[in-house]
C-alpha cells in the first residue's frame, strides 16, 4: 500500500490511517537517529547529515491521519513547522521529502526549504516555520477554488500555540464572513515549545472558540484516529457541501521534545511517564486487532512502511547536494 | 490647471492618435480594468475597495463591472487578506491587493516578507505567487509620521519581491499591467505626490497621454527621463519631477542634467545608471525616504563599484534625513527634498574641484 493512495471505505480508511501513521513513525525514528550524526559530542545544530532544527510529530500522527483520510490530492493544505505526519498522510513523496530534509538536490525543493518548507505542488502540500502563517492562506485558497468552481476544499492544520496569534483570529473571521471552504485543525499538544497551554491560552478549548466567529467549533478528546475521522469528515463534508468553515480541536500528545535535543525539564516527571501509555500507533493496533483486523497484514503494513523509509532515507544519503547556481535559481519566476 | 482627466484634442490631423491625459489613479484604474477583462483570474481584495472604489481612486468602476466574487471589500485585517491572497495565488488566481498606506505594513510584515517573498524560493520553483500589492507612499501634506513614509528601501531590502514606483500616468499604466502578469509577487508603490487626486496636490507632469490600447511597461528597467551630459539625477516617483524641475533651472544656467527614472527598485536597473553617470561624470541620488540603508545609497554604491567610472565629482545625495516625519507645516516641508534643494546640491558638485 502505498501511502499516498486514495483512501476508499471505512475498512480501507482505518488501515490507511494506520499504515500512514506508521510510516511517518517510522521516517522519524530514522530521522531522530541521523539526527544526531556528526552532532556529537559538543551538540552543534549545523553538522551531521540533518542540520538546522528538527520538530518530530511523533505522538501526533492521530490528527493528520483523520484529516487527510478525507482529502483529495487537490484539496489544499497548510500544516505547521512539525509537518512529516501531515506531509505524509496528504501524499507528498516520501523520497523528496526525506531528500528535502537531507539538504539535497532531489529534495521537493533542491534543498532550498528544509524540513520546516515542505512544498509539494502535486498535491497541494505546503507548510510553514512561522506560527500562524499558514492559515490565511488556507482561507484564500479555499475562496479561490470556490470562485473557480472547484469543490475542492482547503485545511490549516496549526499547533495550539498559534490560537494566540492574530493571525489566527484574522483568518477565522474573513472564513466565517465570506463562507471559505476550510477546515481548521489544531493539534493541540498542550504546550508551545515549553510553555503550557494552561499558561498561555485564557480557554479551556479553543474549540469555544469558534462561537466567536459564528462557525461549528468541535474539541475531540483521546488523540484516537477514529473520533478524529468522524469529526473530520462531517466537517469536510459540510465545507465542500457549501456549508463554510468549521474549527476543530484535537487533543494530542508530543510524544518528544519541542525539537530534537529538547530536555523537555518543562514536563512534570508524572506527565512525562504517562506518555509511554499513550503511544497512539501502539493504542490503534490493538484497537483493529480486537476489531478482527488480521494480525499479519497489520505486519505486512508494518514491514512496508519500514521498507519505505528505509528507501526514502538511502535515497536521501546517496542523493548530491545541489549545485551553488541552484540557490538563484528560484527567486523570481 | 486643467482637470488632468480633459481630453486634449490634436491639433492638425484627424488621424493622429487621440490624446488622453489621465492622471496616474486613473491609468491605474483603466490597467486593472482591463487586465481583468483580459484574465478572469485576476481578482481585488482589500479596504474600501468596491464600493467607493478604493481611497485612491484605483479600483471604481469594478465592482459593477466584475461582480463580488471579483472585486471584495476586506475587514481591517491586513495580516488575514494578505495571506489569504497568497493563498489565492498557490492556486492559480492573480490577486491584486491594495493596502491604503505603505505605513501599516508593519502589521502584516509577516504575510509580505516571510510569505509572499519566499513561496517561489521555499517551493523550489514550484509554487509561483502571481500577486500585486499596492499601496500609496509620500508626505508632503502634514498626515504625520504613521501615513507619510516612503519605505521604498524597507521592501527592496527583501529578495522575491519585485518593488516598483512610477512617475507618471503612461508609466503606471504600463507597469501596473506588466504587475498582474508578473509570476512574482510585485509590491506597487504609487507617491501621494504625482497620484492626481483632487484633495492632494500634484505634479501636472505626472498626468500624461495614455493610450487606450494595450501596451505595456518592463519592470526592472529604469528609464531616462531627460537627456543630459554633465549631471546626473536619479530619482523615483515624485522625486524625479524635483531633478526635472532641478534640470529646467540649471539648464537656464548653462549646466545639462540627465534625468534616471528608476522606476523599479528591486530588481535595480544599474546598468542604466552606470551607463549615465559614465557619460556626465557627476550624480546626485535623490529620496524622499529615509537617508540611511536607502536606495540613495545603492544608487551611489552600483556607480563606485564600477571601476570603469571615471567621477569628476563626488556622488552625494538628497534625501529625507534618518528622523520620524513631523507633523506640523513648519517642519516637514523644509526636509523634504524639491527642485530647489536638488539645484543648490547640484551647484556644489559642479563646484567641486577633484585633487
Amino acid at each position: 500500500m502505498q501511502s499516498n493512495a486514495t483512501p476508499i471505505g471505512n475498512r480501507h480508511h482505518r488501515l490507511w490511517m494506520y499504515q500512514a501513521m506508521v510510516q511517518s513513525r517510522e521516517l522519524e525514528t530514522r530521522i531522530k537517529t541521523i539526527y544526531f550524526e556528526g552532532k556529537l559530542p559538543v551538540f552543534n545544530m549545523a553538522k551531521g547529515p540533518i542540520p538546522g532544527e528538527m520538530h518530530l510529530s511523533v505522538g501526533q500522527e492521530p490528527c493528520a491521519v483523520g484529516v487527510c483520510a478525507h482529502l483529495r490530492p487537490s484539496d489544499f493544505v497548510t500544516a505547521t513547522h512539525r509537518p512529516h505526519h501531515v506531509a505524509i498522510a496528504k501524499g507528498v513523496n516520501l523520497r523528496a521529502m526525506a531528500a528535502e530534509i537531507f539538504g539535497k538536490e532531489t529534495g521537493l525543493s533542491h534543498g532550498l526549504g528544509g524540513h520546516m518548507h515542505l512544498f509539494d505542488a502535486s498535491v497541494n502540500f505546503s507548510c510553514s516555520g512561522i506560527i500562524g502563517e499558514g492559515i490565511a492562506p488556507a482561507v484564500g485558497a479555499a475562496v479561490a477554488m470556490k470562485i473557480q468552481g472547484r469543490d475542492d476544499i482547503a485545511v490549516s492544520f496549526m499547533g495550539e500555540g498559534a490560537t494566540n496569534q492574530g493571525q489566527f483570529h484574522e483568518a477565522l473571521n474573513l472564513a466565517s464572513l465570506w463562507k471559505a471552504p476550510v477546515v481548521f485543525i489544531i493539534e493541540d499538544n498542550a504546550y508551545g515549545i515549553s510553555v503550557s497551554k494552561a499558561e498561555s491560552t485564557s480557554v479551556a478549548s479553543n474549540a469555544d472558540r469558534a462561537a466567536a466567529y459564528g462557525m461549528p467549533g468541535v474539541f475531540v478528546p483521546g488523540n484516537d484516529p477514529d473520533a478524529i475521522y468522524e469529526a473530520a469528515g462531517e466537517a469536510v463534508a459540510r465545507a465542500r457541501a457549501g456549508g463554510g468553515p468549521t474549527l476543530i480541536e484535537l487533543e494530542t500528545h508530543r510524544l518528544e521534545g519541542h525539537f530534537v535535543g529538547d530536555t523537555v525539564e518543562y514536563r512534570p516527571p508524572a506527565e512525562l511517564e504517562s506518555l509511554a501509555t499513550l503511544d497512539p500507533i501502539t493504542l490503534f493496533r490493538a484497537r483493529l486487532e480486537a476489531d478482527g483486523h488480521d494480525g499479519a497484514e497489520l505486519n505486512a503494513i508494518e514491514a512496508e512502511a519500514i521498507s519505505l523509509a528505509d528507501d526514502a532515507i538511502a535515497f536521501a544519503r546517496n542523493s548530491e547536494y545541489p549545485a551553488a547556481r541552484e540557490a538563484f535559481a528560484h527567486v523570481f519566476a | 490647471m486643467s482637470s488632468p482627466d480633459t481630453v486634449e484634442k490634436t491639433k492638425s490631423s484627424a488621424t493622429a492618435p487621440r490624446q488622453r491625459r489621465l492622471t496616474i489613479a486613473r491609468a491605474l484604474n483603466e490597467a486593472i480594468h482591463q487586465e481583468m477583462t483580459a484574465d478572469a483570474s485576476v481578482v481585488v481584495l482589500g479596504e474600501d475597495l468596491a464600493k467607493i472604489g478604493g481611497v485612491w481612486s484605483t479600483t471604481g468602476g469594478l465592482l459593477d463591472a466584475f461582480g463580488a466574487d471579483r472585486v471584495r471589500d476586506t475587514p481591517i485585517s491586513e495580516s488575514g487578506f494578505i495571506g489569504a491572497a497568497v493563498g489565492m495565488a498557490a492556486v492559480g488566481l492573480r490577486p491584486i491587493v491594495e493596502l491604503m498606506f505603505v505605513d501599516f505594513f508593519g502589521v502584516c510584515m509577516n504575510a509580505i516578507s516571510s510569505l509572499a517573498a519566499k513561496q517561489r524560493f521555499f517551493s523550489g520553483g514550484q509554487v509561483k505567487c502571481p500577486m500585486v500589492l499596492m499601496t500609496s507612499v509620500g508626505g508632503g501634506y502634514s498626515d504625520g509620521g504613521q501615513h507619510s513614509q516612503c519605505l521604498y528601501a524597507t521592501f527592496g531590502h527583501l529578495p522575491g519581491l519585485k518593488v516598483v514606483i512610477p512617475s507618471n500616468a503612461y508609466d503606471a499604466k504600463g507597469m501596473l499591467r506588466s504587475a498582474i502578469r508578473d509570476d512574482d509577487p510585485v509590491v506597487f508603490m504609487f507617491h501621494k505626490g504625482v497620484h492626481g487626486l483632487g484633495w492632494l496636490g500634484t505634479v501636472p507632469r505626472a498626468a500624461t497621454h495614455v493610450p487606450e490600447e494595450e501596451y505595456y511597461v518592463p519592470l526592472g528597467k529604469a528609464a531616462v527621463a531627460r537627456e543630459g551630459t554633465d549631471l546626473t539625477f536619479v530619482g523615483l516617483g515624485l522625486t524625479v519631477h524635483h531633478a526635472i524641475d532641478a534640470a529646467n533651472v540649471l539648464q537656464k544656467e548653462g549646466v545639462s542634467c540627465e534625468v534616471i527614472d528608476l522606476r523599479s527598485i528591486a530588481p535595480l536597473d544599474r546598468d542604466t545608471i552606470r551607463a549615465s553617470v559614465r557619460k556626465t561624470g557627476r550624480l546626485i541620488a535623490v529620496d524622499d525616504d529615509y537617508m540611511s540603508y536607502g536606495v540613495s545609497g545603492e544608487v551611489i554604491a552600483s556607480v563606485c563599484e564600477d571601476a570603469g567610472i571615471a567621477l569628476k565629482a563626488t556622488p552625494r545625495r538628497l534625501c529625507f534625513p534618518d528622523i520620524p516625519i513631523p507633523f506640523s507645516p513648519a517642519l516637514e516641508p523644509g526636509l523634504l527634498p524639491n527642485g530647489e534643494r536638488l539645484a543648490a546640491l547640484a551647484r556644489e558638485v559642479l563646484s567641486e574641484k577633484r585633487t
